[in-house]
């Protein structure tokens, strides 16, 4: 048998490693994000939270990874484009009556329309927070750059907060299927750790989102200060 | 007859390929509970054929659950609303008196539709065609434990072997992808001594054929697991995406 095949990031298989990996790479961000944000819960007026802002900003490692998490970003969403043209072209017909829910979950179905939404989302979200602290480091009044301020402020409008709530339900969702996905996609599929990777991805798509979402409604309630 | 039904089906009629095709609806009256779906189908083809109609092609060949043939779309779902079965092993008691079933074929790009319920299925012959087999020297057959393999690797190899390559994976899959059938064949032989001597070949071969018959890509929504009418599992699918990665570093 002689091998005829061609390249490996150009098949099926090599594509959907690729949107694994930068997949599970974009969620290791969320847990160092998710983590630096909670800063704001321990309401001291936001003096840590801006001292873990005023880290991220000047590290110049962070800076990198910075750049490495963007391209990361465009890769997942660009190949998630690419497969779904794909997709869509393998069945030009469409089914007249499709029972999807007796053998799958809605989100697993849904995919390309919830990483659509998160793209929405991040646009919002950078014009929010991103696109400022990116002015202040570029005319050097970054040591003076107030996140926490501007945290408040955002959230204090009840518009702000349904978006940001509506974003991190789409997080969840994509994070439910994409997170086990991920494993299934690198090959990590054995019955005695399948339960392990299921619950922690259950969990982790419960708890990361839960906590994000917490931060809009104190603020918005006045919890935080 | 007490006991017997009145259906309206819903059924898809296409003169071929080239040709558009439509739904089209048959009331059926009369219906034992204890016909298999591929029965009604014959006694609604013979009041076709009495009238002077076309009857409707439809693929089968056994009528046992074995050989794969019966492809039918049934109300939204490969093979019907009962796990684990082909359509000929589908009976009518599954549904209830008054119900309207509507059939369609298998769609994908990858399975053209031949005519009515028919589809060409030969791509799935095309990528068995690129390594779904070992290459031996023929002769006599070896003692049986010349080769010891651990009981735990020839039981998955036999779940795996036990595909029968009715597209069902394929059909509901909402990418039309082959996942599951390819790693079906790949996995049977990948576990087993004999077949890893080609192992790195076969599965490059195999995918890059899946590829280029246009089917699509696994998304892991596990449809396909649910739908097999064998069972086949999704762990075939991460062994062939191990398999994959691991040839392709070679």
């Amino acid at each position: 048998m002689s091998n005829t095949s061609t390249k490996f990031i150009q098949s099926s298989l090599g594509k959907k490693l690729l949107m694994g990996l930068t997949g599970l790479f974009l969620i290791s961000f969320l847990i160092v994000h998710c983590l630096l944000n909670s800063f704001i819960f321990l309401n001291d007026g936001g003096i840590l939270f801006n001292e873990g802002a005023q880290f991220m900003a000047n590290n110049p490692i962070i800076r990198i990874m910075e750049i490495v998490l963007f391209f990361g970003l465009i890769a997942h969403a660009l190949q998630a484009l690419v497969l779904t043209l794909q997709n869509n072209k393998a069945r030009p017909v469409k089914y007249t009556v499709k029972d999807g829910k007796a053998n799958s979950k809605w989100y697993s179905r849904s995919m390309g329309i919830l990483g659509s939404l998160l793209l929405l989302f991040l646009v919002v979200h950078l014009s929010h927070f991103w696109i400022d602290t990116k002015a202040a480091q570029f005319d050097g009044t970054i040591a003076e750059h107030n996140t926490y301020l501007e945290m408040i402020e955002v959230f204090h409008n009840p518009i702000n907060v349904a978006v940001y709530l509506l974003g991190i339900l789409a997080l969840a969702y994509h994070l439910l299927h994409g997170f086990p996905s991920a494993f299934q996609t690198m090959g990590w599929n054995h019955p005695k750790y399948n339960g392990l990777i299921k619950k922690t991805g259950t969990l982790f798509s419960i708890i990361v989102p839960l906590i994000f979402a917490a931060m809009p409604v104190a603020i918005f309630l006045g919890w935080i200060k | 007859m007490s006991g017997h039904m009145n259906l309206t089906l819903k059924i898809w009629r296409q003169k071929s390929d080239k040709e558009k095709g439509k739904l089209v609806t048959y009331p059926v009256q009369n219906i034992s509970p204890d016909m298999s779906f591929l029965e009604m189908f014959d006694v609604l083809n013979e009041q076709l054929i009495t009238k002077g109609d076309e009857p409707i092609a439809f693929d089968h060949d056994c009528r046992e659950g074995i050989c794969g043939m019966c492809s039918m779309y049934i109300n939204g779902r490969p093979h019907g609303p009962k796990r684990g079965v082909t359509t000929c092993q589908l009976h009518m008691r599954s549904f209830k008196d008054g119900d309207t079933i509507v059939v369609e074929p298998w769609r994908a790009a990858a399975f053209p539709v031949i005519k009515d319920l028919t589809v060409d299925r030969s791509a799935f012959d095309r990528v068995i065609a690129k390594g779904g087999f070992i290459s031996v020297n023929t002769g006599n057959a070896q003692d049986a434990n010349n080769i010891p393999i651990p009981k735990t690797d020839a039981d998955a190899a036999f779940e795996a072997a036990a595909c029968i390559g009715c597209g069902a994976c394929v059909a509901t899959c909402k990418n039309s992808s082959a996942m599951l059938f390819v790693s079906a064949k790949v996995s049977q032989l990948a576990l087993l001594p004999q077949g890893r001597v080609e192992a790195t070949a076969r599965v490059k071969n195999m995918v890059a054929q899946m590829d280029e018959e246009g089917f699509g890509n696994c998304s892991n929504t596990g449809a396909c697991e649910v739908e097999c009418p064998k069972g086949i599992s999704l762990e075939n699918i991460a062994l062939m995406n191990r398999e994959f990665f691991v040839a392709n570093i070679k």
